[in-house]
């Protein structure tokens, strides 16, 4: 790497240790960089990750299935009910229960409101690392009706928690459809004017243009999924090569950059939101008419209502409680497309009631690794956007 | 246009033309209480709920505790927010002790309270192993509602404190089982 | 190009490496192979530089404890995905805990070095050829392998918990 402004050969050439991380601003969670710097430009990083481990693996061979979406909540805490639903799925897979097409719908709004969130954050923080506050205090009050809108699904704002192992543990009320359209009209105005604040902002795009580059083909062997993957150019999206939840019966597009540096990353977010809104709209438009739940008496916990009223309620709610009720013997990998790639779910199953492995895909441990890659030759200021722009979440990463 | 900006009352003390007099821990905490400078030390899920409490619907910035300080050295409030692992823990005491006194720390989260759910051998079991904390805010992650409840109880400590807690042998003893100088 | 179906992919790697599959099932629609450890680098080679099978996605490496197996109490499992065809597959070693050794493959992927760390980290499979092999997730000072079946969950400091509350 030559430092255009220096002209000193190699030999006498002397390079600066610098720590980013483990609490920096920038980093947006707990992550170190050891950089090695030639003046301003990075020659080398190498990093240490795991200062948030919280051992999920572990805790999920001791818990039983139904007990696991806590775990999965805080893994991609941004977008906590597409991991919930991608271990619901995991489970029935392995049950092998059939889902109604009503659940399978009332999960994709969901699993949509979620990107978006999710969506939001990484991209408004881009705007934030850039020094543009603005668009961020904006976006955020929309954000917030997203929670409102969970909150009234099922009580809870961010680790939702949200559904059971056979469908939704409540039917929606009128006030959720009522904030569902009220979202619909208002935020994509809303999103507009984020949009124009950033995407033809010259100085924002100055910024990010050409920043933390990657090839499709180094994307793919560092296993890069999601919108990480989509922005260097691969149009590989779990929810199209192998459809979950209905999404084959939806009208998507899938958007797809060129370069992979930080300006595709931050634009295939952006029509990702568009695609989001526009399957929410389609799934509430044709919401099948049914139950909220599959016919499965003996993994699904029944209401507490009836739990209390109910003898047979009752029965099959201690069984399930208590691990009494037979889980087939197999392994099963199911994946589904969180908002940083693809989220698996590796599952063994030796028929107790807690998994005996359970091993979760993590899109970005796996794909954090490239980072030194991506910003060598870079200034440090470019680092910092690269790193933001990917959409790291530590509590992910780590596991 | 009518103002809703409200100024805190001045403390109780004895008031004649041209003069005021009261007692100066109650002038001295009254502008610390007002314009603290919170360190967010956020890990993990409680530090999504603490941008939302940041961001314009919560507005941190109304309790005066709008400039974060991500410089240990200037702040004057740790807000730990989420799972510290016994990886971490030793940063989170470095972080601590950079700070200069006075010094108050606000562990937000079940996480920084206890460990929380997470009982496992690489998780801290609550960061009043390695630090002394003013105020724990409950929840799994706590609504911001809750995290500004939980500064306004910091706010209230910082007002009624002494001048000289930080030079007392007390405060030492407690730094002290804490193997902080 | 034809559709890859499993009993496809399945005769044509056994066609290929007959003696060393051990064994082979395909549960939920995926098809899963047990193979000699010893080959295992060179079964994923061939597999990625197949113009057909094309599997050049690595999409997991995780490892697996199973302490009554004699000698093959330890696993190392991959998930490969053929981008081009739309296939999945997953390949599992086996090999005993006095000798937990395997070949690295992270120079095929370069996603592989990370997921290889962590494996070690957790299982203590010795990668070899791996760049740069020591602990990633726990601390550097850390003398086991917490997800070994024998080590237990719970944090030993803490000094609140009853065992008589908790039936134990």
């Amino acid at each position: 790497m030559q430092n255009e402004l220096i002209d000193i050969d190699e030999k006498h050439k002397e390079y600066t240790t610098l720590n980013l991380g483990p609490t920096h601003p920038a980093t947006h969670g707990i992550f170190q960089n050891v950089l090695t710097m030639d003046g301003e430009i990075i020659v080398n990083s190498e990093q240490t990750v795991g200062y948030i481990h919280r051992a999920f693996e572990k805790i999920a061979e001791h818990r039983p299935f139904y007990q696991v979406t806590t775990l999965t909540d805080r893994l991609n805490y941004c977008s906590s009910p597409i991991n919930n639903m991608g271990w619901h799925m995991t489970v029935e897979k392995l049950l092998g229960v059939e889902i109604p097409k009503r659940v399978d719908y009332m999960r994709v709004i969901i699993m949509e409101l979620a990107r978006i969130s999710d969506h939001i954050v990484c991209n408004s923080v881009i705007g934030v690392d850039t020094g543009a506050l603005t668009p961020f205090c904006f976006i955020f009050q929309d954000r917030e009706k997203i929670y409102d809108i969970f909150e009234q699904m099922c009580g809870a704002r961010l680790t939702t928690n949200i559904g059971r192992i056979g469908g939704l543990d409540r039917d929606w009320n009128e006030e959720v459809y009522r904030l569902l359209r009220k979202f619909l009209k208002e935020f994509p105005v809303a999103f507009r004017q984020f949009t124009n604040l950033l995407e033809r902002n010259r100085i924002f795009l100055d910024r990010i243009t050409g920043i933390g580059p990657i090839t499709a083909e180094r994307a793919l062997n560092y296993g890069f999924t999601g919108p990480n993957l989509r922005a260097a150019g691969v149009d590989y999206d779990v929810r199209v090569a192998t459809p979950y939840s209905s999404y084959q019966d939806f009208d998507f597009k899938i958007p797809v950059g060129t370069k992979g540096d930080t300006y595709d990353r931050f634009m295939v977010r952006q029509g990702e939101i568009w695609e989001s809104l526009r399957i929410i709209e389609q799934a509430l438009e044709n919401m099948p008419a049914g139950k909220h739940f599959a016919e499965v008496p003996e993994f699904y916990l029944p209401p507490k209502e009836e739990v209390y009223h109910n003898m047979e309620a009752l029965i099959w709610h201690f069984k399930i409680v208590m691990g009494e009720t037979d889980v087939p013997k197999g392994e099963v990998y199911q994946s589904v497309e969180g908002a940083n790639g693809e989220l698996g779910f590796y599952l063994v199953s030796d028929g107790g009631r807690a998994a005996y492995r359970l091993h979760f895909r993590r899109p970005c441990f796996i794909y954090y690794q490239a980072f030194p890659e991506m910003v060598k030759g870079a200034v440090i200021g470019d680092a910092i956007l690269t790193m933001s722009s990917m959409n790291v979440i530590a509590g992910e990463l780590d596991g | 246009m009518s103002s809703t900006i409200e100024i805190v009352e001045s403390p109780a003390g004895i008031e004649g033309p041209g003069f005021f007099a009261t007692s100066l821990d109650k002038v001295i905490g009254l502008a610390r209480a007002n314009s603290l400078w919170p360190l967010p030390f956020a890990t993990s899920c409680c530090g999504i709920e603490f941008m939302g409490t940041m961001a314009s619907n919560y507005d941190l910035g109304r309790f005066g505790a709008e400039r974060l300080s991500f410089s240990p050295r200037q702040a004057d409030l740790l807000m730990v927010m989420g799972t510290i692992s016994k990886k971490m823990g030793p940063v989170l005491k470095q972080v601590y002790t950079q700070m200069a006194e006075p010094r108050w720390v606000l562990a937000v989260g079940a996480c920084a309270t206890s460990g929380g759910i997470f009982d496992t051998y690489s998780v801290l079991q609550g960061i009043d192993k390695v630090i002394p904390v003013d105020v724990y805010v409950p929840g799994c992650p706590p609504r911001p509602e809750q995290i500004i409840d939980g500064l306004i109880k910091i706010q209230e400590l910082v007002k009624n404190e002494r001048l000289n807690r930080r030079n007392s042998e007390e405060y030492k003893k407690l730094l002290g089982s804490y193997g902080i100088e | 190009m034809a559709e890859i179906t499993n009993e496809y992919l399945l005769q044509k790697i056994t066609n290929q490496f007959g003696s060393d599959i051990l064994s082979h099932e395909e549960t939920y629609g995926l098809v899963s192979i047990t193979i000699n450890k010893e080959k295992n680098l060179e079964f994923l080679t061939w597999l990625y530089n197949d113009s057909e099978l094309n599997f050049q996605f690595l999409t997991d490496v995780c490892g697996i404890h199973f302490p009554d197996k004699k000698d093959h109490e330890i696993g190392a499992i991959y998930h490969l995905h053929s981008l081009i065809n739309n296939v999945r597959l997953r390949v599992k070693c086996f090999m005993p805990i006095d000798n937990p050794t395997i070949q690295s493959v992270s120079s095929l992927y370069s996603s592989a070095n990370w997921q290889e760390r962590e494996t070690f980290d957790f299982y203590g499979i010795i990668f070899e050829g791996h760049p740069n092999l020591k602990r990633i997730i726990n601390v550097e000072e850390m003398d086991y392998f917490p997800m070994r079946k024998e080590y237990p969950l719970e944090d030993g400091t803490r000094t609140d918990k009853d065992d008589k509350y908790f039936g134990r």
